[in-house]
């Protein structure tokens, strides 16, 4: 007999060595996430898949599942507590969603809408970033960078490249580019990288694409984030 | 003409009226008044008191943002920001207007169809109808659209309905009925769906034929008011806008022509990207929109009007007929070569929204605006570093003019707005205004009116931002020529007036 956890009162299997999250999805149980990719070495730095473990917050990313676990996910305190976190990404970077290429398809403003996030409520930081568009092919808007790693990872892990690092710490905390200059037209990052695909926002993005999915076809058009990312998680999951 | 009433002798002993804001207009501005001893106007001057800097805050931004962040300069014609930025990138990718693909080419003037006849419905119905059809000086609880639906439901009704149905024309194409997608850098983004299509299809007999009415409307209320309606804040001005090849009235792309106010063509099929070497702008301390003038007349007389009378009075012509009919006859008004008249603005803006709406139904009969494949919608060439886009949005021409570095991002921005070419003209009609029906007379709120009824006219989106109908607070001051208050009239966001005691 398999072991299992409860999610939420749902009795939820796993194997040795899957996280909370893992186990999570293979049950089709959505828990709220930014940093998390399955393909990808957890990271455990957004802290919105916080959960309640025998009473406990953990990341649900990088905690492993135990026997016997009693794990809260979807209550009122936890995502009003997640709403908050997603607030103070908006305000700590420059996201002005209605002019961004990425909206509709970007996962930090899916989110927003899922956790029913109605306002920014912290004050705004308006933090002084740069745009990087030396590359002739792949642009860097820091403005919207919410330090996920995703593309850390991503380039480290399958293009073998590491074009990407994160610097500095707290409010210095930065996205660097691997290359003497500095920029990214240095580096040997290319169209096809993992890493170019891979942000959840609108900060790593592909020069002169924008804007040419209609509304109306974009990823949260018609679905939210919750059953999106169970469509693509869970499958990969089976693969 | 009233140029005189622009600065005042000596303005220290004068009484200062301000009527600040403006309502019923888009966005924010106050007009200065200021009366002697007998209340004799000295001084009459429209302020633009707001500044919202997108030329410099587009600048570091890729170019392909342009079209979908310069809309949001305005919540009222979005989609003529939209298609002029449009127009300027496609140059940054090599396509000239020419070369765009026709389904793509037909698609824009769609939405640009569909973005005119809802904002010249707003405009007439919501904004105006109330001073044309209660008076200039009516009470000013009835001066909204409320008071319309109620005592004539029935156009007022049209109203909201011709609007929708141009606000669903850009729905269908750009996704949303405000700050939609569509255009990209060389085309379109989508088609329209048989689905689509039909659904405006069941409608636009009934767009047409309302629209057809408001002409007679229009007509009838300006000609049972003669000779008042000819000379309420009537100037004489040059008349610019762009043209089709053969000199028909044309909205999206053509060459720029200028009538003089003789009617004669003094510049014609001028290409728009030279536009600096033929108008030049001039700043002025008081107001933050500068004045636009034609080099080749000078600062004093190279002023020039846009927008609906100019391009109706500019046109040799109109492709479709019922529009046709209506321009013959508002032609033959007046008896001269142009129409002068200041409220004919609005007479001529029912005959662009009936010819919007005939179009729109050509258009929607076009087989190439439906199912095309969107590798079939976008045309590419050579990267270029300028680019210029112009078009005749409702208020008037309208000017993108960017510059791109290398690496795709603007370094440079110009934006030359339909209000801001009529920023002389509106302030001329103003000291008319002033001149004629207010000066010497003791000054109340429905008299203050009759300015704003000019300022309307000209449908100025003063900041291109967002506006409250009939919500807007305006506060009037009388102040002697001591500077003492000596009368404040109040209206709230809620429309009650209160008279401040002083
Ligand atoms: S998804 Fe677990 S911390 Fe980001």
């Amino acid at each position: 007999m398999s072991k299992t956890i409860t999610i939420d009162g749902q009795v939820v299997p796993f194997e040795d060595g899957q996280t909370i999250m893992d186990a999570a999805t293979a049950a089709g149980v959505y828990i709220p996430h930014l940093c998390h990719h399955p393909e990808y070495t957890p990271h455990g730095s957004c802290k919105l898949c916080t959960v309640k473990v025998n009473g406990r917050n953990c990341s649900a990313c990088t905690f492993p599942a135990l026997e016997g676990q009693e794990v809260l996910n979807d209550t009122p305190d936890l995502n009003a507590d997640r709403q908050k976190i997603t607030q103070m990404l908006f305000v700590e970077g420059n996201h002005f969603c209605p002019s961004c290429e990425k909206t509709g398809n970007c996962q930090l403003q899916g989110l927003a809408y899922h956790l029913n996030m109605l306002d920014n409520h912290f004050p705004h930081f308006y933090a002084t970033r740069q745009v990087d568009a030396s590359h002739p092919e792949v642009m860097i808007d820091h403005n919207r960078c919410i330090f996920c790693t995703l593309c850390v990872r991503a380039s480290h892990e399958t293009d073998g490249k590491d074009v990407f690092g994160i610097s500095g710490r707290g409010l210095n905390k930065h996205l660097i580019i691997n290359s003497p200059s500095g920029e990214l037209k240095d580096t040997d990052i290319s169209i096809d990288d993992a890493a170019v695909h891979i942000c959840p926002t609108g900060a790593i993005l592909i020069k002169r694409t924008g804007y040419q999915i209609p509304i109306g076809q974009r990823i949260y058009d018609h679905q939210q984030i919750d059953q999106v990312s169970l469509a693509r998680e869970h499958h990969q999951d089976e693969q | 003409m009233y140029e005189h009433l622009e600065t005042a002798k000596n303005p220290d002993n004068l009484k200062r009226v301000i009527v600040d804001p403006v309502s019923r207009v888009e966005g924010h501005g106050k007009v200065s008044l200021l009366l002697d001893a007998d209340n004799k106007i000295q001084q009459a001057r429209l302020h633009i008191v707001e500044f919202r800097g997108f030329e410099r805050f587009i600048q570091g931004r890729p170019y392909w943002e342009l079209p979908v962040m310069v809309q949001r300069l305005c919540g009222i014609c979005p989609v003529s920001h939209h298609l002029a930025a449009a127009k300027a990138i496609d140059q940054l990718v090599g396509v000239d207007p020419e070369n765009l693909p026709m389904a793509a080419q037909k698609l824009r003037y769609l939405l640009h169809f569909g973005q005119v006849l809802q904002s010249h419905a707003l405009h007439f119905f919501h904004l105006s109808s109330p001073d044309l059809l209660f008076g200039f000086e009516s009470d000013i609880n009835k001066r909204h659209i409320v008071a319309v639906l109620n005592e004539f439901p029935e156009i007022g009704v049209q109203g909201v309905k011709i609007r929708k149905f141009g606000q669903e024309v850009i729905r269908m194409v750009s996704g949303k009925r405000v700050h939609g997608t569509g255009a990209i850098a060389g085309g379109m983004n989508k088609s329209l769906s048989k689905a689509e299509r039909d659904y405006l299809l069941a409608d636009v007999d009934q767009i047409i034929e309302w629209s057809n009415a408001s002409v007679a409307l229009i007509k009838k209320v300006h000609c049972s008011n003669l000779p008042y309606y000819d000379q309420f804040g009537t100037i004489r001005s040059n008349f610019m806008g762009l043209i089709k090849p053969n000199g028909g009235l044309e909205l999206y792309h053509g060459g720029l022509r200028v009538k003089n106010p003789k009617g004669e063509i003094i510049l014609d099929q001028l290409d728009y990207c030279e536009y600096n070497d033929y108008i030049h702008e001039e700043v002025r301390s008081w107001s933050y929109m500068k004045f636009p003038y034609l080099l080749s007349l000078g600062k004093e007389n190279g002023w020039y009007r846009v927008g609906p009378l100019a391009r109706v009075n500019n046109c040799d012509s109109i492709d479709s007929p019922l529009a046709e009919a209506a321009r013959v006859e508002f032609m033959a008004h007046g008896g001269e070569a142009l129409v002068h008249s200041m409220l004919a603005y609005h007479w001529a803006r029912l005959i662009e929204m009936l010819h919007c709406a005939e179009k729109i139904k050509e258009l929607l009969n076009d087989s190439a605006i439906t199912d095309t494949k969107p590798e079939d919608l976008v045309a590419k060439g050579e990267k270029r570093f300028e680019g210029i886009g112009v078009i005749e949005a409702p208020r008037g021409t309208l000017l993108h003019h960017y510059q791109v570095d290398e690496n795709d991002i603007v370094t440079k921005a110009n934006l030359i707005v339909s209000t801001t070419n009529n920023n002389m003209g509106m302030n001329e009609s103003v000291r008319q205004v002033a001149a004629e029906y207010l000066s010497g007379r003791e000054l109340t709120e429905p008299l203050l009116n009759n300015l704003e009824v000019a300022i309307r006219a000209y449908d100025p989106c003063l900041s291109c931002a967002t506006h409250a109908v009939g919500k807007m607070p305006l506060e009037l001051e009388l102040i002697d020529a001591e500077g003492v208050v000596i009368d404040k009239l109040l209206k709230h966001s809620d429309g009650e007036i209160e008279r401040a005691h002083v």
